[in-house]
């Protein structure tokens, strides 16, 4: 049997073994690494900084190993190679014979010869080993700098900032990411980067490290200086080609172990493979390259296939940082090339995105984007498979609002355009496993192809291949809410008013299967709410937590209490009270940005006391918790403000009245500006009114979470019944056909036509639904209730408010500190 | 915990949990016995009773009484409040599978009286 040996346990080395795995070689197989622990996801390193969890990072596990019939030595290092012998020596002198020698030594980090780097307090950033040391070390001081401001360097810098270090990065060149980015790019990487609380030193050599026994500062050629405790240098990769040497295999000018497109060294039968292997001059610093090196080597020995060659590979990359995006492909620069560029820079947004276009203007030559890097997959296929450009090509980049995505979909990409480099996969290969394996979904894909398993980057792209495939085969992508409902939101909405079912138990026994579960119980719940506006603590059970007990849960099992506080406006008697029952409670209180009063940290048992004392002073419940209408916020308005125009509180106060309660597939704010001054920050709500001359505007769809959106204008210079009429029309809508947990402005842009859409269905009633709208809206408001004086003045409810059923203690285990004053929950 | 998982032959004390309209319809109630808290569940889809231990192990609050029942396949669960970790109410096992497995205890019904079996740790 032919004896393989693979120097080194690397993410490559193991690719190497799963593809002989796969392909069924003969062969014995012997990996000796000298890391003590199998082969781990070095991509995604930076995760072991929120967990240090090293199983999380782990590719395969011993016991795949021996299950494969593969012998895997780890914690030794192979020190020599015998050719004659074909034979390797470890440093505990143990040898292992072998007919091919593979070596995937891949690189160590480079570290420059700066005075003073073997100080205490430096560290590179390679192995799971280096990052315990640097995690160790970084409970100890307070400040951080990075050397290198490229990819890892950035990388390295987000997990300095992730140990709440002060962060610096400290670069040689001009502008970060050098190699990737021209100078509009790094400079807005640069501000982006200072946005995130990383001081950037651009144009800096460093002269020394200075400090005794362990650092204390960075010194600059320029006579400048940074006072800093830990330093992680970030400043390339060295090939780690020791063993070619000695052992008289060639060794490229920059290091590492020259091959050839079969990745046979100057020995034919010793390869080199991943980031130790040299293939025209160039080593290559990413896994994808490594992975197809790992195939050529396999067919040679699996099926003796010397056909299947090694040939370059492209170097596009996307940053995996969070909170920035930045990616380059393809000639980012260009500077030696005909072309012409098109670029968009958008400083307020953070914006920028550059292409580069042949100059026939046939194809796409490469591109920067940074700050919205959703187009990178797409505009990367264009430019990998040379796809025709469409006659705008600023198209591609120029996304207007609720257009969505570069105006190009995956239909038009080539069955042979690769989708997954990390895998090598195709989107022919996924289309055939969707068509003729019956693969439905993104885990199935994953496992009949392994597309989307290397570093994920690829997974929306598949995801559009999938739902575009299913479609074309006539399947309907149906959002179905979850195993126990066929149906969708919508569908469900229908089935519940057709048939005017009442609960949950109904709704399932007739429509469902099983026993339900925690995401269509509160989706159903929440349909109930918005058709019949019952009291929700009939069916408290499948409300959400928040729901069910009428208060916001906190830490430590606490409750917060938000009394409903309309436009606002509150009299100081009202105040007091609340004040009043903030001590008498001991609740920590806090102003909200929706103008009201929170109170935290009441515990179950004391809930109904609390909402009887702030009923009987007139207030209700603030809907703080459910999938409702929260606030209307306003300015003073006219009746204060020298530029008010119209009564903005008292609109504020009428149409929070109007609508409070209102259940929604999410939760509802509203606000009134008195002057298009707007300071009720109208605009950045789902709906928000501002007086004009002429009356009032009402703008729609302000309310995007974790994307802010500006609302949009749906009608201007209306009267204040029109405002209302709109109103109703416009959520009623939005409850309608929003999907779950659906905010209005991601609905309004997934909406066909958008917001011309809106206008015709709302203001121009082209639908004729209008008044059929403004029916079901008057039935929920009259259907009104206020659920926290339901929940007092009803024993068996009342009862519910306790945390033990056997004894009326509160929580032993809830545990509270002092801080400004105030009480606040111990942290988890 | 002072209790441990066993099956229903070695509990060694059946704990008093309440009359069965004490619990809310397929919803869970916390009774505190010895120092510790216990979670227990009224599934009336399912027509069945589960008891587990009240403390969520993912962020250690005690509040998995409070969580949402329900099924994954056949499996009956529960759903923590808090971040909708979901649990085996069979097994205990975390259905997410990155939690630990939480303590599960048999539960009988006499003369519409709810006992939960503990079995005390020597
Ligand atoms: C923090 C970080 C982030 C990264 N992010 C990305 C990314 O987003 N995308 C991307 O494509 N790439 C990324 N990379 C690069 C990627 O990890 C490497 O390209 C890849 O790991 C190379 O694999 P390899 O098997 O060639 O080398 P390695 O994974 O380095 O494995 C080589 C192994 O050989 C061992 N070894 C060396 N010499 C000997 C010897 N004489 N005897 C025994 N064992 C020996 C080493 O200890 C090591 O375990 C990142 C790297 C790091 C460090
Ligand atoms: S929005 Fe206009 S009216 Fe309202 S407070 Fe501001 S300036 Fe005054
Ligand atoms: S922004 Fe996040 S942390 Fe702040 S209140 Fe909302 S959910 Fe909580
Ligand atoms: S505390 Fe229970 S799921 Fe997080």
């Amino acid at each position: 049997m032919t004896k393989i040996v693979i120097v080194g346990n690397g993410m490559v080395s193991y690719k190497l073994c799963e593809k002989l795995v796969e392909k069924k070689s003969a062969a014995s197989i012997t990996v000796i690494g000298e890391e003590p622990r199998p082969a781990y996801d070095r991509v995604h390193l930076s995760a072991y900084f929120e967990d240090a969890n090293a199983d999380k990072l782990s590719m395969a596990s011993r016991d795949w190993y021996s299950e494969n019939g593969i012998e895997l030595v780890t914690s030794e290092k192979v020190s020599h190679i015998d050719r004659d012998n074909k034979q390797v020596t470890t440093h505990n002198n143990s040898t292992y014979s072998y007919d091919y020698l593979v070596l995937a030594t891949g690189s160590a980090a480079f570290v420059p010869p700066i005075k003073g780097v073997d100080k205490k307090g430096v560290f590179v950033y390679r192995t799971i080993e280096d990052l315990e040391m640097m995690m160790a070390y970084g409970k100890k001081v307070s400040s951080a700098a990075v050397l290198g401001g490229g990819l890892l360097g950035l990388e390295a810098a987000k997990a300095a900032l992730d140990m709440n270090l002060k962060t610096s990065v400290v670069e040689f060149a001009p502008r970060l990411m050098p190699r990737q980015l021209d100078e509009v790019g790094g400079e807005l990487l640069k501000s982006k980067m200072e946005d995130l609380g990383v001081e950037i030193l651009l144009g800096k050599a460093t002269s020394q490290i200075a400090g005794d026994d362990s650092m204390t500062g960075m010194d600059f050629s320029d006579d400048t200086s940074l006072d800093v405790e830990m330093l992680i240098i970030s400043a390339g990769i060295r090939p780690r080609d020791e063993l070619g040497k000695e052992a008289g295999l060639e060794v490229a000018e920059r290091g590492g172990f020259v091959v050839n497109s079969l990745m046979q060294t100057n020995d034919p039968e010793i390869f080199a493979i991943g980031e130790c292997a040299s293939y025209e001059n160039m080593i290559y610093g990413l896994v994808a390259p490594g992975y197809d090196m790992a195939e050529v080597v396999a067919e040679q020995i699996a099926n003796e296939n010397k056909e299947y060659k090694f040939e370059g590979f492209d170097m596009s990359t996307k940053l995996k940082l969070i909170g920035v995006d930045v990616a380059s492909f393809g000639d980012p620069f260009c500077d030696n090339v005909p072309h012409s560029p098109i670029s968009i820079a958008d400083q307020q947004a953070g914006v920028y995105k550059r292409l580069n276009i042949s100059e026939d203007g046939k194809k796409l030559l490469g591109g920067i984007l940074i700050g919205d890097a959703d187009d990178y997959n797409m505009l990367h296929q264009m430019y990998i498979n040379e796809m025709a450009l469409p006659p705008h090509p600023v198209d591609l980049i120029a996304k207007g609002s609720g257009e969505g995505g570069a105006a190009i979909g995956v239909d038009a990409l080539p069955d042979t355009a690769q989708v997954c480099s990390c895998e090598n996969v195709s989107k022919g290969d996924i289309c055939c496993s969707i068509q003729d394996d019956g693969v439905t979904d993104i885990n199935g894909i994953k496992k009949a192809t392994k597309a989307g398993t290397g570093c994920g980057g690829c997974l929306p792209m598949v995801n559009n291949i999938l739902e575009d495939t299913l479609k074309k085969m006539g399947a309907t992508i149906r959002k179905e809410i979850c195993e126990h409902f066929e149906y969708t939101r919508q569908e469900l909405f229908d089935l519940i008013k057709v048939n005017e079912i009442k609960t949950y138990d109904e709704l399932l026994a007739k429509y469902g299967k099983g026993a339900g579960c925690e995401t269509c119980k509160p989706a159903v719940a929440s349909l109930l709410a918005s058709i019949w506006n019952e009291l929700i603590l009939n069916q408290a059970t499948i409300q959400d937590t928040n729901d069910r007990f009428l208060a916001n849960i906190q830490k430590g099992g606490s409750y917060s209490v938000v009394p409903r506080i309309p436009g606002g406006e509150i009299t100081p008697d009202k105040l007091i009270v609340i004040g009043e029952v903030a001590k008498e409670f001991d609740l920590y209180t806090k102003i909200t940005g929706g103008q009201r009063i929170d109170l935290f940290g009441a515990t179950l048992n004391d809930l109904p006391l609390i909402w009887e004392r702030l009923i009987n002073a007139g207030f209700e419940s603030g809907h703080a918790y459910g999938k409702s209408l929260r606030t209307v916020k306003s300015c003073v308005g006219s009746t204060w403000c020298r530029f008010g125009l119209h009564d903005s509180v008292g609109f504020a106060i009428e149409i929070e009245n109007r609508y409070k309660g209102l259940r929604s597939p999410h939760k509802l704010k509203g606000g009134v500006s008195g002057c298009i001054r707007e300071c009720a920050e109208a605009r950045g709500k789902d709906f928000g009114v501002i007086a004009t001359e002429k009356g009032w505007n009402l703008y729609v769809g302000g309310n995007g979470g974790a994307n802010p959106k500006h609302a949009v204008l749906l009608a201007g210079d209306i009267s204040k019944e029109e405002v209302v009429r709109y109103l109703d029309r416009y959520l009623m809508f939005y409850i309608k056909t929003a999907e779950p947990l659906q905010r209005t402005a991601p609905w309004q842009e997934k909406l066909e036509g958008g917001i011309d859409y809106l206008k015709q269905v709302i203001v121009e009633d082209s639908l004729g639904i209008g008044q059929q709208l403004e029916d079901d809206m008057e039935i929920l408001i009259a259907n009104y209730s206020c659920e926290w004086k339901e929940a007092i003045n009803n024993p068996k409810i009342r009862k519910r408010f306790a945390h033990f059923s056997n004894t009326d203690q509160d929580d032993p285990n809830q545990k509270f500190k002092r801080e400004r004053g105030q009480r606040f929950p111990v942290a988890w | 915990m002072i209790f441990e998982n066993k099956t229903i032959e070695e509990v060694d004390v059946w704990v008093n949990a309440g009359h069965v309209d004490d619990f809310p319809e397929d919803g869970g109630s916390n009774i505190l016995y010895e120092g510790e808290q216990i979670a227990i569940f009224k599934f009336s889809t399912l027509n069945k009773w589960f008891a587990t231990q009240n403390l969520c192990p993912h962020k250690k609050q005690m509040i998995l009484s409070r969580g949402m029942l329900g099924t994954e396949g056949e499996t009956p669960k529960v759903a923590c409040p808090y971040h909708k970790k979901t649990f085996s109410l069979e097994t205990g096992e975390n259905l997410n599978g990155c939690e630990d497995t939480i303590q599960t205890y048999p539960v009988k019904v006499e003369n519409d009286t709810v006992f939960v079996g503990l079995y005390e740790k020597k």
